[in-house]
């Protein structure tokens, strides 16, 4: 297996949720809010904790959506396309995000790590249409233009760090 | 039952006997309804849609997961089934490759039946196959082209609630969706154990089993190499249909005229390295049980077990015989006399199994980094070599494999059947051979195609206690029972269901067809006239003047963890 | 710990009383949208400037104040998202919307300490102002039963909950009915399922009472996926222990001990909140062993999903439970008898659990009167799209769509005119004007091949395209499609490819009758009720709008003037005074030119996404 990974918070995770096959979710969930995506060298390792197969849980992580395989950015931009933003222009919102930050429809997240943007369906805040979600701090009556000047002051905010 | 219950099937009324779904009963009504993902060894699983039949209020039932119900109108074949069945069928081949007459499933393709069933004349949407993950050629044992995958789900399912292996499992979803093992790794880099059930599940060409024919061909148009062939025992009574012979027959005499005429120099049979193994096996019980160290003894004959072991249980390798399989014994000892000869030789094992091409390439079985077995075929590769070679294999006179390897026992020709290993061990180790006896050995409870079957034994002084396990979710589920400290003496363990005569070698049958085969290997046994592998002359034969000391170096093996 | 309904009972007398002699309350909505808009930090404001004033704050009920305090509450989502973050002023009901973190200050000045009324803060709707959120024309028209306390009360409260009678319900079912008694109660309210279908729950829960087995569940449906729609998710977030009471009582009902809760992932307040409500419950003997010493036990676990909308079908949703794909199951047997762990299961949806308590205290009667005959009891609808007023709103069954549309949304945004209004979600229908006045519930719409499913509204106007609606929704479902059978894997992709080229411009003759084919082998074939109903905002937009795809195959031409493909933008030299505000609004950099001098488009940039159009200050960019 892999020696150099350390695998203290996996096993914590796995304490708190008693080994139970069951509760493989949950435990995918705590893992990834950890490391902000799913490495890959736990999924050996909960196999064999889990006395499942390593495909089943490879299977279970990648069927649902919030499941990353991929290191995410520090800052994740989740720019909703819910029926209610998507009728009030969402698309070039995201088109903005991903020009600023040199992404595409099929590369989510910049190489240094800092940003990941992403879609989601809906955010539950469609009265404030149209809307994005940075990590938890949800941000309304998005334009294109505003768009940008959340970039500025997110690269402004890791600059200063 | 006095007052039987009926469904009536298209204004036919048919008897509900247990079933547990409509399908079996439709069935019964001399109705095969189209299905890509009912097995009745497997879950329901209900995806493909193609079972659907309308009721009498016009609604559609799939009948695979209808429970029946007596005083059901059904109707299987209306315009309106039809018309959906066609679409379903459509809808799948646009996403299928097309490469039909080049597909190593060409003609023995669900999917192709089925579309020339429903006259599917046309694709109105563009093909998206091409977007697949390219084939996955890395295992010994079977490639992967997941362009001709119809994601029934056949193979996720045998590979766990049978084999217990879950190599494979669906990946992603909706049309993103895909078989893959984890992360998408060769297919030899995943905890595969080559048993090829998903193979022989499969519908479409996705799962092949890989083809060694080539340098097999190549080996017999080559004079200066002497091609010698061992035919392992399920083989005889599974070639069956396709060439025109009942399944279950025996027509070992035929395979080695064909194999005769296609060139073959030697031919033999490998029930009598099951004797040898017989032999070795029986000795390294009886000693164990002595010493009372390393039980329960575990077969070692089955590769895709072996390989299973070592994947999951690798701290019961000690447990696990040291003798090689019957196919690498006979290997051994053909590729040590052409090397005290001198010869060249190229040796091709006939097998009912998958997983002996990968067991063929391990490298405990190389001598000076060759491997013993040169080329592993299965039956249905034999098939069709046989083919190939336009030989009309019906009219085929039987003849007798060659010498000095040309007598076996009963007890090697039923190593091909769960059970058999067992019984031709305690044939082995029984105080008395009469007829009477072989017949109560015949009894003891190792026979039949339960996946799981105990007995005690009574033996000398002691009662042993001996477990006969066929496919591998069964042998997990009596290796738990070990583990948590359950005795055990002799455990022979097959990786597919019934044993080797259902190997995914082998054309792909259900469950009656697998008792054809295995009625057919218990005749063979009785028309022998040796039935115990000690009373094979060619075995002492052998140990005087072949083996001698070298039992070890030729006859076993010890795999070591990794 | 409550050991007897006599202590439960004397605990709700002494929070009533606290709860009533609170005399100054001020509740800040804490609902999803008004967080977006900073209302957390106003809370956080407020109480900063009530402690540097010298005045109390208490911000959980207190049985025995010291003094004059000041109750500052975090409430639930108050449903009219649109005009927040929003501040409710009590006693007086008033209602201040669009509050800033600078208005904070002004707010204790006045309104606290100098008990005036701000009006710049109050609702204003063309030359009127309201003062009281009662009177404000959104929330007057609306009938609140389930969302009655969302927006009064403190939703982190379970002290609260039971103050204005909470948990009375759970009281009355454990100590003076009769399992069979409490489901007859809901059978006889006719309560159907809110979360589609419209199943009768009192039907349900009998059938998981009569089966003799010793393990049962009772699992909630939190898994709102439907895009554009959130009241669910408010009600969870804004009084969880409603829901929390409607769930034991089923147990009691059906003689289940365990409860699930199925949370949509996006929902993060709503986990917090339920999390806090189900420790609060415990603590007081609520949930857990021995529910206020009986013999009753029940447990609530929460489950997170991670994101697949077919989680919301019941059998999938198990699945995920289960740790699990979430792949439906070929049904029967159905949930009540193999549902959770295979074991017989209540699995109702969070408006359903939310309407019991209700109903066991104030009597089925009480709530047949409510809604229509085959449809008791109100709905909870999420209004979005081109209206004036948006939010959360509950309206009895059998409001018309014009009530809901003009009375309470407001009618039609920037005068546009009313096209059509997608009901349902991606499993819904597209209804159109001649549906105005029908009324809405189960069976009505039903008729007209619409459902209500999960009561998600998206009102259109005449700049919408049918055509770009059905395929937004296709795009939807297509990528939420779980893959498992072939209808509706291959079925909504092939739709999909259909529809993509239809809007842009490369339909061909047939495509039409194509889709329908596979519009009704899908929904004849399919596994789920998911995949049946996929093809459904489809159907519907062919059915009613057949026109506008016959323009865009035969014509290639968009009648509403919406899909970006088939339009054409330019710049109109004339109008154009150079002054870049359209070139710095383009998100490709499609548009460039020199200041004061006309600018021009690159058409093979443009994506026609329409910002410039909305950017430019004199309408100089027109669309040919």
């Amino acid at each position: 297996m892999h020696e150099n990974f350390d695998f203290s918070v996996t096993d914590r995770i796995l304490a708190d949720h008693k080994c139970a096959q069951q509760l493989i979710i949950a435990i995918l969930q705590d893992i990834q809010e950890h490391y902000r995506y799913l490495p890959r060298e736990v999924f050996p390792y909960l196999a064999e904790k889990l006395d499942m197969s390593e495909a089943r849980i490879y299977s279970v992580a990648t069927f649902y959506e919030n499941f990353s395989l991929e290191p995410k950015g520090k800052y994740v931009i989740k720019i909703c396309d819910g029926t209610a933003c998507h009728v009030r222009h969402s698309l070039p919102i995201l088109e903005r995000f991903r020009q600023e930050l040199g992404l595409s429809e099929n590369k989510h997240t910049t190489d240094d790590l800092n940003f990941t943007v992403e879609t989601v369906s809906c955010l539950g805040a469609c009265g404030l249409a149209p809307v994005i979600m940075v990590n938890d701090d949800v941000y309304s009556a998005m334009t294109p233009e505003k768009a940008s000047e959340l970039i500025k002051k997110l690269k402004e905010e890791l600059a200063n760090a | 039952m006095a007052n039987k219950e009926f469904i009536t099937v298209d204004g036919i009324p048919v008897p509900i006997e247990g079933e547990a779904n409509l399908l079996e009963v439709i069935r019964k009504a001399g109705i095969k309804l189209p299905t890509f993902c009912y097995h009745s060894e497997l879950s329901v699983y209900g995806a493909c849609r193609m079972c659907m039949v309308e009721n009498e209020w016009g609604g559609l039932d799939a009948a695979c997961s209808t429970p029946p119900r007596a005083g059901m109108k059904i109707k299987t074949n209306t315009e309106r089934l039809r018309r959906y069945r066609r679409n379903i069928l459509e809808l799948i081949i646009a996403n299928h490759c097309n490469d039909c007459t080049t597909c190593k499933n060409n003609l023995r393709c669900k999917l192709q039946d089925l579309a020339m069933r429903y006259n599917i004349d046309g694709v109105r949407f563009p093909n998206t196959s091409g977007n697949a993950r390219p084939k996955d050629e890395s295992s010994d044992s079977i490639s992967m082209d997941p362009s001709k995958c119809i994601l029934c789900g056949d193979c996720v399912r045998v590979c766990h609630e049978v084999q217990n292996v879950g190599a494979i499992d669906f990946a992603f979803r909706g049309s993103k969706m895909s078989i893959s093992t984890a992360f998408g790794k060769p297919l030899a880099e995943s905890p595969c154990v080559g048993c090829g059930q998903c193979v022989a599940i499969c519908p479409t060409g996705a799962l092949v089993v890989k083809n060694h024919i080539t340098p097999v061909w190549k080996a017999v148009d080559n004079p200066e190499l002497k091609t010698t062939v061992q035919i392992a025992p399920a083989v005889r009574v599974a070639v069956g249909k396709e060439l025109g012979v009942r399944d279950g027959e025996n027509v070992m005499g035929k395979i080695v005229a064909a194999l005769r005429l296609m060139g073959f120099d030697e031919v033999y049979d490998t029930s009598l390295s099951a004797d040898l193994t017989v032999m070795e096996e029986s000795a390294e019980f009886l000693e164990r049980l002595e010493k009372g160290e390393n039980l329960p003894l575990i077969t070692s004959c089955c590769p895709g077990w072996i390989k299973y072991c070592e994947n999951k249980h690798p701290e019961l390798l000690s447990n696990v015989s040291s003798c090689k399989s019957p196919m690498q014994m006979f290997a051994a000892l053909l590729k040590d006399r052409a090397k005290k000869n001198g010869e060249k030789m190229f040796h091709v094992a006939i097998m009912p199994c998958t997983a002996k091409k990968s067991e063929a390439t391990r490298e405990e079985f190389a001598t000076d980094g060759c491997p013993d077995v040169d080329a592993v075929i299965t039956t249905n590769g034999l098939i069709r070599m046989i083919k190939e070679s336009g030989i009309m294999f019906d009219d085929l006179e039987p003849e007798a494999v060659d010498m000095p390897f040309g007598t076996i026992s009963g007890a090697g020709v039923i190593f091909g059947v769960t059970g058999g290993v067992t019984e031709a061990v305690l044939r082995r180790v029984a105080a008395t051979k009469t007829r009477a006896a072989l017949l109560s050995v015949a009894n003891k409870g190792q026979r039949g195609m339960e996946g799981i079957k105990e007995f005690d034994l009574e033996y000398g002084e002691k009662t042993l206690r001996i477990a006969v396990v066929s496919g591998l979710a069964n042998a997990e589920k009596v290796i738990k029972r070990v583990k948590s400290g359950e005795h055990f003496d002799f455990i022979e363990v097959m990786a597919c269901p019934g044993g080797c005569i259902n190997g995914a070698g082998q054309p792909y049958i259900m469950h009656e067809e697998r008792c054809e085969r295995v009625k057919g290997l218990y005749e063979a046994d009785r028309l022998l006239s040796v039935r115990c592998s000690d009373d094979n002359p060619v075995i002492s034969e052998l140990y005087e003047n072949v083996i001698g000391d070298r039992a070890h170096e030729l006859l076993h093996v010890h795999y070591k963890k990794k | 710990m409550l050991k007897s309904r006599s202590e439960l009972s004397a605990l709700r007398e002494e929070y009533a009383k606290a709860y009533a002699a609170q005399s100054r309350r001020l509740i800040v909505c804490a609902g999803t949208g008004c967080v977006a808009g900073g209302s957390m930090k106003i809370y956080d404001r407020l109480k900063e400037l009530l402690r540097e004033r010298g005045l109390s704050v208490a911000v959980e009920l207190e049985v025995d104040p010291h003094g004059d305090v000041i109750d500052l509450k975090k409430s639930g989502c108050h449903g009219f998202c649109e005009i927040g973050p929003l501040l409710r002023v009590d006693p007086e009901g008033w209602l201040y919307t669009k509050v800033q973190l600078s208005d904070c200050e002004e707010i204790i000045e006045k309104t606290i300490i100098g008990g005036e009324h701000i009006d710049r803060l109050a609702y204003k709707c063309g030359c009127n102002t309201y003062k009281k959120h009662d009177d404000i024309p959104f929330y007057k028209n609306q009938t609140h039963i389930v969302l009655d306390q969302c927006g009064t009360i403190n939703a982190d409260s379970i002290r609260e909950y039971i103050a204005v009678g909470g948990y009375s319900a759970l009281e009355k079912a454990l100590f003076e009915m009769s399992p069979e008694a409490i489901t007859d109660e809901i059978k006889k309210s006719n309560l159907r399922g809110r979360g589609g279908g419209g199943f009768p729950a009192g039907r349900k829960w009998e059938q998981v009472r009569r089966q003799n087995v010793e393990q049962k569940y009772v699992v909630c449906n939190g898994d709102e996926g439907d895009p554009g729609a959130f009241m669910d998710g408010s009600i969870m977030g804004g009084d969880p222990h409603r829901m929390i009471e409607g769930m034991i009582i089923a147990g009691i009902a059906t003689g289940a001990s365990v409860g699930y809760i199925y949370v949509r992932a996006e929902y993060p307040l709503a986990v917090e909140r339920l999390r806090t409500a189900i420790t609060q419950a415990e603590e007081l003997g609520i949930l857990g062993d021995n529910i206020l010493g009986t013999e009753f036990s029940f447990k609530l676990n929460i489950s997170r999903g991670a994101g697949a909308f077919v989680c919301g079908e019941g059998s999938a949703l198990t699945a995920s439970i289960e740790g699990k794909r979430g792949f439906p199951r070929v049904k029967p047997p159905r949930t009540t008898e193999h549902g959770l762990f295979d074991k017989p299961t209540v699995l109702n949806n969070v408006e359903t659990f939310a309407n019991v308590p209700l109903i066991i205290s104030k009597g089925a009667d009480w709530y047949l009167g409510i809604g229509t005959e085959g449809s008791p009891g109100t709905k909870a609808f999420a209004l979005t799209g081109n209206i004036v007023n948006t939010g959360l709103i509950e309206v009895p069954m059998g409001t018309t769509l014009r009530e809901i549309i003009f009375d309470i949304g407001g009618g039609m945004r920037d005068g546009a005119e009313f096209k059509a209004v997608q009901i349902g979600g991606p499993s819904g229908a597209c209804l159109t004007a001649e549906h105005l006045d029908l009324p809405l519930d189960f069976d009505t719409l039903k008729k007209v091949g619409a459902m209500i499913g999960s009561g998600g509204l998206v009102v259109m106007d005449d700049k919408t395209c049918m055509v770009e609606v059905a395929r937004f929704f296709m795009n939807f479902t297509q990528n939420e499609s779980c893959g498992k059978c072939v209808p509706c894997r291959e079925g909504t992709k092939r739709m999909l490819e259909i529809l993509e080229r239809i809007v842009a411009g490369e339909g061909r003759d047939g495509d039409i009758e194509l889709l329908e084919e596979l519009a009704d082998t899908i929904v004849n074939t399919a596994l789920c009720g998911l995949g049946k109903s996929a093809p459904n905002p489809i159907i519907s937009t062919i059915k009613n709008f057949r026109e506008e795809y016959e323009a865009h195959i035969y014509e290639k031409r968009c009648p509403a003037g919406a899909c970006q493909k088939l339009k054409k933008i330019y710049i109109d030299p004339e109008l154009c005074k150079g002054c870049s505000k359209c070139a710095r609004q383009c998100p490709v950099d499609a548009i460039s030119g020199k200041i004061k001098e006309p600018f021009e488009i690159d058409l093979s940039k443009c994506i026609r996404c329409g910002s410039c159009l909305d950017a430019c200050p004199f309408k100089a960019i027109k669309e040919a």
